[in-house]
């Protein structure tokens, strides 16, 4: 009797146990990406401040390298990675790298004000309306920074800021080894790099946006 | 008494609390069809306003569009919140993510393929109700187990009662 009280004890407490321990391997701060590997969303997005107005498409960057940064006024994040990404911009534009910002739920005037008070910006931002871009790339929060390779294929999609290091170690095997056509799918050993919990911001505290943190 | 009579008495006497308390729930459960209606008017309202003809039956769409809008959106997981529905947020990109499911939905897309865009780009962690395939189906089958267990652990326990009653001195008269 005193054995199968145990035994079913043991049956009871066991999965319980498992259940928590797995629990404790598992961040809950880390957000899902499924775009790492896949074909990086077609998008045509008007370039602020463009005279004449000018039209980003990312069908004609086939071929090239391409940096795309979300980014808001309101984001404290995006004001800590700027100069990495501004840095970096120039460092890589003689090699073909392409880098453009993706203004996220912020009005034009605000994100004009925040280049200005940040000293520039070495790439241009682009205009996402009804952030219909931001949506078909998965985004969560601001900042996020997609990186597409010459095949058109995300290659890494980092959440939260990146600095010119992460930067660097993603675009250079890039540029020495470019992908081919007989690469296969997956994320070219970079899926690990696909999630971070370093600090974000969602929405907007008050002021530009209109949306309200739930 | 007889022994049976006696185990089902003391099976329905364990569960009632159980029951109670899952009738209680029902009876507090705020129906979702009010709050519905506080956000779109049900189709017989919008219809009682409008003439008939061809224009009663745009607006007859147009509800059929909200409403299937309403269900999907309830579905999708408000990737900034903590366990709200994009129909339930109110942030900025939840309302843009509402905006898209209507797009789609207009376009021709079924709910489904509307859930299938979203899961292509969040993961299937966007989807508030986990498809009922491989170790989900965990989530749906642990408490019907844990049901049965429990159940089968107040019988035999039941049982073991009734068999034990007599030999401390046999059933009351």
């Amino acid at each position: 009797m005193n054995w199968n009280r145990s035994l079913i004890g043991i049956g009871v407490a066991l999965p319980i146990i498992a259940l928590l321990a797995y629990g404790m391997t598992v961040d809950p701060n880390e957000l899902p990406s499924t775009m790492p590997g896949r074909d990086a969303p077609e998008f045509a997005l008007r370039v602020m401040d463009s005279a004449p107005p000018d039209t980003v498409r990312l069908a004609d960057h086939r071929g090239d390298v391409v940096v795309v940064n979300f980014w808001a006024s309101w984001c404290l994040g995006c004001r800590d990675e700027h100069p990495d990404l501004s840095q970096t911009a120039t460092r890589y534009e003689e090699r073909g790298v392409k880098f453009y910002g993706v203004i996220y739920n912020d009005t034009e005037g605000n994100a004009r004000s925040w280049i200005r008070d940040m000293g520039g910006q070495a790439y241009p931002s682009l205009v996402d309306t009804r952030s219909r871009t931001a949506i078909d790339y998965g985004l969560y929060a601001v900042p996020e920074t997609v990186i597409i390779d010459q095949l058109g294929r995300v290659a890494h999609k980092q959440i939260g800021p990146i600095t010119a290091r992460q930067l660097s170690d993603i675009i250079d095997p890039l540029l020495a080894n470019p992908p081919t056509a007989e690469t296969t799918g997956g994320d070219d050993g970079q899926a690990d790099a696909d999630t971070i919990d370093a600090p974000r911001d969602a929405e907007p505290e008050n002021g530009s946006g209109d949306g309200a943190k739930s | 008494m007889t022994r049976g009579s006696r185990t089902l008495r003391l099976v329905v006497t364990a569960l009632f609390p159980l029951l109670a308390a899952s009738g209680h729930a029902h009876a507090v459960q705020i129906p979702a069809g009010d709050g519905a209606r506080t956000q779109f008017p049900a189709a017989e309202d919008r219809a009682t306003a409008q003439p008939a003809g061809p224009a009663q039956d745009a607006v007859v769409r147009e509800t059929e569009l909200d409403r299937q809008v309403k269900e999907v959106s309830a579905e999708l997981r408000c990737v900034v919140c903590q366990g709200l529905s994009i129909q339930d947020s109110p942030s900025t990109l939840a309302q843009e993510m509402r905006g898209v499911v209507r797009e789609r939905l207009i376009a021709g897309d079924s709910p489904e393929q509307v859930k299938v865009f979203f899961v292509e780009r969040y993961g299937e962690w966007v989807l508030l109700k986990p498809k009922a395939s491989g170790f989900n189906l965990v989530v749906y089958l642990l408490p019907i187990a844990m049901i049965l267990a429990g159940a089968a652990f107040v019988f035999l326990k039941a049982r073991s009662w009734t068999r034990a009653a007599p030999a401390d001195g046999g059933p009351p008269a």
